[in-house]
């Protein structure tokens, strides 16, 4: 069974290999004509103010942190559909308990507004 | 572990591979010539017979254009961010069976690279790794608008691989297993699962298409705020690999959408003749790459509050009650009568008519409120 991983690891290397290629064509057909210009940061023809990484909102760290909660819910859904027959109802009732813990952590960030986006 | 199975390993891979980039050149083909027929207009028919070889001088045309570097950028990851976006779409497609095992020179041959027994599993993790090589795009190419697009983009996908995830947990709740080999021969007993969970169904098609960033969820690369946002600073060949990873991630979704759903390479007298599989796994993917195409020609762009809104607050939800309609209605089927297995279909279209029902009465409430 482990031998199928093997034949992932021949596609990964064999994809990365195209993907490499595809990179060393552009360079080595393309032009090379570089200018200060050119080498600015795109920012539809005017000058660039500041520096281009700069802080970002909290927002998005609200969105991940979130996010990191309620996936490792769906990774524990995942073999739990699986043995789901063997488990029968004493599955489902112990399902809905963890997910009714999890949906008041849910209810409360929905309320606290951490689902809204202005 | 013989020559011969690395050798099959090989052919495989780069089969798949070699299928992919010749799907995805024909697949913009596809995409422009459908769009114009759409908006009444004749699409590409310079190149080629029906323009058939327009791909081909689109890639002759970005392999001679000049690479750019923008002169603060990280230069290390700014190459390796579009490897990085392009890899895991191929691997991803790895575990989707093309047809029943055939043999061949006297050896049994699995119609897919590796048929994984958590294969499911594999392809749910594997996709989450495509939102670093944006992210990484964004970040490394010392740009606002790329910077703003790769967090807007990363933020996006991963909301909607919440709801995308619960989709993927509905085909494994009916089959029992996470092989996807398992899943389809399985529908050959059961009848294609979109039948049995059509709300199911749906949810998956508008989620992957908020993960692959397509209209009307394409606010990663909303042209007129952010300049086509994180591959703004992107040029020459290494804009081709991130434009190719979104179509060939457009492929392979589609593809796993018809074999989680859609009954994957089964159809009439494939039992009789496995080389059918292939061909009918193509036909579906190519009728849902229509579906996906005709949404981009149909739906407006969502504005972003909206988007996170749906994915937060409506299919979030709508799909983990499509969880435990879907657990109940197996546990009545095993207790009291296999035909109470149509209880799944109906209470799901319950829920999904009460999620369509929330989203009108909210965005009416707001309205009015204006007003």
């Amino acid at each position: 069974m482990l031998l199928e991983y093997i034949a992932i690891g021949v596609l990964l290397f064999l994809a990365t290999a195209v993907a490499a290629i595809a990179i060393f064509l552009g360079e080595l057909f393309g032009p090379k004509r570089k200018s200060d210009k050119k080498a600015q940061p795109y920012e539809s023809g005017m000058l660039p103010i500041g520096p281009g990484t700069r802080r970002m909102p909290v927002r998005f760290y609200l969105i991940a942190v979130l996010f990191i909660l309620f996936d490792i819910e769906i990774v524990f859904f995942l073999p739990w559909a699986v043995v789901f027959r063997q488990l029968g109802l004493f599955g489902l009732i112990e399902m809905i308990i963890f997910i009714g813990i999890l949906l008041v952590g849910y209810i409360y960030a929905w309320k606290k507004g951490a689902l809204e986006w202005e | 572990m013989d020559a011969a199975l690395i050798w099959e390993w090989v052919i495989k891979a780069l089969f798949l591979i070699f299928f992919l980039l010749g799907g995805f050149a024909y697949l913009t083909w596809y995409e422009r010539k459908a769009l114009a027929r759409i908006q009444v207009r004749y699409g590409p028919n310079r190149a080629g017979p029906y323009g058939l070889l327009q791909p081909i001088a689109d890639a002759v045309k970005l392999i001679f254009k000049e690479e750019l570097t923008p002169s603060m950028a990280d230069k290390v990851i700014f190459i390796l961010a579009p490897i990085v976006t392009v890899v895991p779409v191929m691997l991803m497609a790895a575990t989707v069976p093309w047809g029943p095992p055939i043999q061949l020179f006297g050896r049994t041959i699995n119609m897919s690279v590796a048929d994984l027994n958590v294969g499911v599993l594999y392809i749910t993790s594997i996709a989450s790794i495509a939102v670093y090589g944006i992210v990484l795009a964004g970040w490394s190419s010392n740009n606002k608008y790329a910077i703003l697009g790769g967090l807007r983009a990363s933020a996006q996908m991963v909301s909607y691989e919440l709801a995308l995830g619960l989709a993927f947990v509905l085909p494994i709740l009916l089959a029992g297993s996470m092989r996807l080999m398992d899943i389809v021969t399985k529908q050959a007993e059961m009848g294609w699962f979109v039948l049995i969970q059509p709300v199911g169904a749906l949810i998956f098609l508008i989620a992957t298409l908020a993960e692959i960033g397509r209209a009307p969820f394409d606010m990663p690369d909303a042209e007129q705020e952010l300049s086509s946002s994180y591959h703004s600073e992107y040029s020459g060949m290494k804009f081709a690999l991130f434009f190719m990873a979104e179509y060939e991630k457009m492929i392979v979704i589609c593809a796993i959408a018809a074999t989680l759903f859609f009954g994957g390479f089964l159809g009439p007298g494939v039992d009789k003749w496995p080389w059918l599989g292939p061909i009918y796994l193509l036909a579906k993917i190519i009728v849902l790459l229509f579906l996906m195409i005709w949404v981009r020609a149909t739906f407006p762009r969502i504005r972003y509050d909206r988007l996170m809104a749906l994915g937060w607050k409506v299919l979030l939800p709508t799909a983990l009650g499509l969880v435990f309609v879907t657990a109940l209605g197996i546990l009545l089927a095993e207790a009291v009568n296999p035909a109470m297995l149509w209880i799944i279909p109906l209470l799901s279209l319950v829920a999904g008519v009460l999620a369509v029902g929330v989203i009108e009465r909210a965005l009416r409430r707001k309205e009015y409120a204006r007003r």
